[in-house]
């Protein structure tokens, strides 16, 4: 009887694999090569800027990224703007006094302000909380190939408008080959040439979205690259010392197993 | 320690004397370390060690971590932001504590069904299991209110999902699940409280951890071959074991080392590949998430809980029999508590006489499906709840209780073992041939 359940167990299993791949949302969320992929991989600080400009010229008119405090901009792993440049690009924004609760310019000691409004979310952290890739099968092995897709979450949302557009009470949605349900409220905000790069940067679609995708990245682990180090650094100490223990071990119990060279 | 005979500590400077007549500390401390272990104990009882490394991480991690948290429902996403952001090393820090919790489980669920395989429940060693369920038990509470703490979007619907579960205990089940979270639902009463008691449990952890070694220093090891360490007489044992120290502390630095490289690996380069993306969001009251999913080391009895529902005949007959009473929530409630208790009561479930499941041929066959189920539930736990999954995850479930329930008291009486060596020394030969007398 029993065999028979397991049986059905596994036939019940094969059978579902199937099912589920038809079952799963259709989103299309393009697998984009990003500099700071892999153990080895690193952010690049021009790219950082880039991205930067691009929030700060087109995204920030409506998300905020209020964890992000401004003075990291000048931090090494990060998009290293010299500290004058960042104190000068903090005056971009009015913030709340916490003190005197009127409104000044910012410092670079401030964060970011908070969304400004028209309801979008904060995008701190949208970099890690959003996920581009599961499966297969629910068993999220893609992940640890392709990373989360966080990063590549946002690259395909902003490249991924069709151009339709319906309205619902009142609100205008966009159909979104990306999004959850495939149609987004956040009209398309970038096209061609949308950003004129200072460093003479072409200002592809592609560019500019793989850009900012990354900047959110940044800002939402800045100390990627801190972490990546440290944990290549204990990888490697531990190595060493797990051969010394082998070794150890392996002479320590040559006695008992009666062998006569350790 | 009583049990297996061996040499014990003998005070030999003026101030050791003076101190062993006054606190015998030295003495325990030499007897707990040198105790007589099997010599034959292979590669799946290294897990306790890297268990003791596990919760002493998370309680220094941990401890270090509430000095920057925030525990109110306004500032306690913030505050780990500013720790992940703000505090040197504190991104390190929190990765390590939130991938520790996931080392935690991955070696207990091991150290667990190393358990289950020999036979290391059996008399005289009851009361160890028994201690290592409350363990478990215990683990599961922390890890759960840990992660309620960092108050993201899975953070609060898990909580409201958890505590939801007391509340369908008929009768007294909302005055119960009001009380666990301090008012009528998941709020700043209830992220104070869990963050409290995320701090307590890791020692009553440590204190049951404590006893569990205590029970087991007490009968001795289990090992391989479930075969008890010879007792007549302090040479007689010498044969079957080898002293902890320095053999089986060597070999289980080793392996905690092989282990440590992998999870640094896993901290450093892919930290929040076992945490979920929604938990980078704030928690929102208004907006559920289209799918609430535990921690995976959840998923096999949260897999379980939502097995029984209001259209399987079992539950339908409960419900009849009960008057209502039990209906298909308190059911799945049941179900998932019971699918630990009957493994908390497995030393009483199985009839066998032989201990190790290594001279157990139909035993080897269920145990290997038991495993395998297990593996399924956890994923099916990740899972919709449709068609084909429901079934799946009632399949997977009924068999859990049937091999505790059904198949280990049968087993016993209808299996023939297969020949046992008569000693731990005779099975250590039959691997090292080369032995000296």
């Amino acid at each position: 009887m029993f065999r028979k359940i397991a049986i059905s167990a596994v036939s019940a299993l094969v059978l579902s694999t199937g099912a589920g791949f038809a079952a799963g949302t259709e989103t299309h969320i393009e697998d984009v090569p990003f500099s700071f992929e892999g153990p080895f991989g690193k952010f690049d600080e021009h790219q950082l800027q880039r991205g930067l400009q691009v929030f700060t010229e087109v995204c920030s008119g409506c998300h905020g990224l209020k964890y992000v405090p401004i003075r990291t901009l000048a931090d090494e792993g990060g998009p290293h703007l010299p500290a004058d440049q960042v104190r000068a690009y903090a005056k971009n924004y009015t913030v709340i006094d916490k003190e005197t609760g009127e409104e000044r310019e910012a410092k670079d000691s401030d964060n970011f302000p908070a969304n400004t409004g028209a309801g979008a979310p904060d995008l701190s952290l949208m970099a890690k909380a959003r996920a581009g890739f599961h499966g297969p099968y629910g068993l999220g092995i893609n992940q640890m190939f392709k990373g989360m897709g966080g990063p590549e979450h946002i690259y395909s949302i902003l490249n991924g408008y069709t151009g339709e557009e319906k309205e619902e009470a009142g609100t205008t949605f966009y159909e979104n080959t990306a999004f959850p349900g495939g149609w987004i409220a956040m009209a398309p905000p970038l096209s061609d040439d949308q950003v004129t790069y200072e460093d003479g940067h072409p200002a592809t679609m592609h560019h500019m979205t793989q850009d900012v995708a990354s900047f959110l990245m940044w800002a939402a682990e800045p100390h990627m690259m801190a972490r990546k180090q440290t944990g290549f650094v204990a990888v490697i100490f531990l190595v060493l010392l797990t051969s010394l223990l082998y070794l150890t071990n392996k002479r320590l119990w040559a006695g008992i197993k009666g062998k006569k060279h350790a | 320690m009583a049990g297996i005979p061996h040499d014990h500590y003998e005070p030999k400077s003026g101030f050791e004397k003076w101190l062993h007549a006054r606190l015998p500390i030295v003495s325990l401390a030499y007897d707990t370390l040198v105790i007589p272990t099997p010599r034959n104990l292979n590669w799946m009882w290294i897990w306790g060690i890297v268990l003791a490394f596990c919760l002493a991480l998370q309680i220094v991690t941990g401890i270090v971590l509430a000095m920057h948290y925030t525990p109110h429902v306004n500032m306690a996403f913030a505050s780990v932001e500013h720790i992940m952001r703000d505090v040197n090393g504190g991104h390190m820090l929190r990765y390590l504590h939130a991938n520790g919790a996931s080392l935690f489980f991955f070696a207990v669920y091991l150290h667990i069904f190393r358990g289950l395989y020999y036979g290391s429940y059996k008399a005289p060693r009851e009361v160890t299991w028994i201690v290592g369920m409350l363990i478990y038990l215990a683990m599961m509470a922390t890890a759960f209110m840990g992660y309620v703490l960092p108050w993201g979007q899975m953070s609060f619907w898990g909580a409201t999902v958890i505590t939801g579960l007391f509340g369908a205990i008929p009768g007294i089940g909302p005055v119960i699940q009001e009380w666990l979270l301090g008012g009528p639902a998941v709020d700043n009463a209830t992220l104070n409280r869990f963050f409290s008691l995320h701090y307590l449990l890791p020692f009553v952890i440590a204190a049951l951890v404590a006893v569990h070694i205590w029970a087991f220093h007490t009968t001795g090891n289990n090992n391989p071959t479930g075969v008890e360490v010879r007792r007549g007489s302090k040479e007689e044992a010498a044969k079957d074991t080898v002293p902890f120290w320095p053999y089986y502390v060597m070999k289980d630095l080793f392996a905690l080392g092989l282990i440590l490289v992998v999870f640094f690996a896993i901290v450093g380069f892919m930290p929040n590949y076992l945490g979920h993306p929604d938990n980078y969001t704030e928690a929102n009251p208004l907006v559920t998430p289209a799918h609430i999913v535990p921690e995976w080391y959840f998923l096999p009895f949260y897999a379980i809980l939502r097995a029984f529902t209001a259209d399987v005949w079992v539950v339908q007959l409960v419900n009849f029999l009960s008057f209502g009473i039990i209906d298909a929530k308190f059911f799945g409630v049941l179900a998932m508590f019971g699918a630990i208790a009957v493994m908390a009561m497995v030393p009483w479930l199985d009839t066998s006489s032989v201990r190790s499941g290594k001279y157990r041929p139909k035993f080897k066959a269920w145990f290997a499906l038991l495993v395998i189920d297990f593996v399924v539930l956890m994923w099916v736990g990740a899972m919709p709840t449709e068609f084909p999954y429901d079934w799946i995850s009632l399949i997977a479930s009924t068999y859990w209780f049937a091999y505790f329930l059904v198949i280990l008291p049968l087993l016993g009486v209808l299996e023939k073992p297969l020949p046992m060596p008569a000693t731990i020394e005779e099975d250590f030969k039959s691997h090292y041939p080369s032995v000296a007398e």
